[in-house]
């Protein structure tokens, strides 16, 4: 009975947890639209208290701020590219989940493909050479195969 | 030598995790560089925590530069940070604008009170609102603001003597220079 209770309670403390780990402020959205463009928005944007969460789900005092102010902001009928100029302005690109190109992230962006490229020409180099070795092997072989053939 | 290759390109690799290990020892990972250096400081007008009633904007600090140093009676660090302003605040040679954050005046003031305040002014920003046009994430931070109002050095984190000394100062000495 008692691992059942104990059991219970972990299961009702786990789903308690569930709720709270979406932050959710009681903001006036005018309809369903506005609230799920608003979410995908801060989703969109990086919480500068603990790195590694989106502005939708921290609970950090500077997030709900700044879900106020991006709220704020959507009222005033300012554009999505717009409120998120707004906070790189103030927070650089760090905000942003989706860092933009530029000479600094050029080695982000790209590094990838080159490292790609050299090894897809490392493998291609690779298979080149054996290719060759193995063509003159059986060239060596050649000579005597057609004395047995014939 | 070809056979020795495979054993190159795993040197290669540790040296790249040695690297990042390294690197991530020099720096503070938390730290986001602030894109407002050499911009002009963002306008304020904020209450005084001494005098509610009379405010402070920046247009009215222009003309000599000053530190602005975010805190707040909630903040940890802000404490450990608190004795070193004291000791060398005076030190610095320009005024400490005490840039008091998300913080209820009633605990301000009982902090000021308890340690000591090294500012020659405080200002209330009780809301955060101003706070995020300055890009402040996280108490303490300070500000060194010029004469002109252009924002030219910003501690993310405590001012410690070491970086008093080291970052501080030089930035406050050329300001001098420039401006003799």
């Amino acid at each position: 009975m008692r691992a059942l209770l104990r059991s219970l309670a972990l299961v009702m403390l786990l789903a308690a947890g569930n709720v709270t780990a979406q932050a959710i402020d009681p903001l006036p959205f005018k309809d369903h639209a506005e609230e799920v463009r608003f979410q995908k928005l801060t989703r969109e944007l990086r919480c500068l208290v603990c790195q590694n969460e989106n502005l939708a789900d921290s609970n950090a005092d500077l997030a709900r701020d700044l879900r106020r102010e991006v709220f704020q902001l959507m009222q005033q009928g300012k554009s999505d590219d717009e409120i998120k100029q707004y906070l790189v302005d103030r927070y650089s690109d760090f905000v942003l989940y989706d860092p933009p190109v530029k000479s600094g992230t050029l080695l982000l962006w790209f590094g990838p493909l080159v490292i790609l490229l050299a090894g897809a020409a490392v493998v291609f180099v690779t298979v080149r050479r054996r290719s060759t070795t193995a063509l003159a092997a059986s060239t060596d072989n050649k000579p005597t195969d057609e004395g047995d053939d014939w | 030598m070809s056979r020795l290759l495979p054993f190159f390109g795993f040197l290669l690799l540790v040296a790249l995790f040695g690297f990042g290990i390294w690197w991530n020892t020099q720096h503070d990972q938390r730290e986001v560089p602030s894109p407002l250096i050499n911009k002009p400081a963002p306008a304020f007008v904020l209450p005084r925590l001494d005098d509610p009633t009379q405010t402070v904007s920046r247009d009215a600090l222009l003309g000599k530069p000053y530190l602005i140093n975010v805190f707040a009676s909630w903040c940890v660090a802000c404490g450990e940070e608190h004795p070193v302003l004291m000791a060398r605040g005076k030190s610095i040679g320009v005024p400490i604008v005490g840039y008091n954050y998300k913080d209820a005046p009633d605990d301000a003031n009982a902090w000021l009170a308890r340690h000591g305040n090294p500012y020659d002014m405080v200002i209330v920003d009780q809301e955060g609102r101003t706070a995020i046009d300055f890009g402040v994430y996280g108490a303490p931070e300070s500000f060194l603001v010029d004469a002109k109002g252009v924002i030219r050095y910003k501690r993310i984190g405590q001012l410690t003597p070491d970086v008093i000394e080291k970052e501080l100062k030089p930035a406050i000495a050329a300001l001098r220079k420039e401006t003799p």
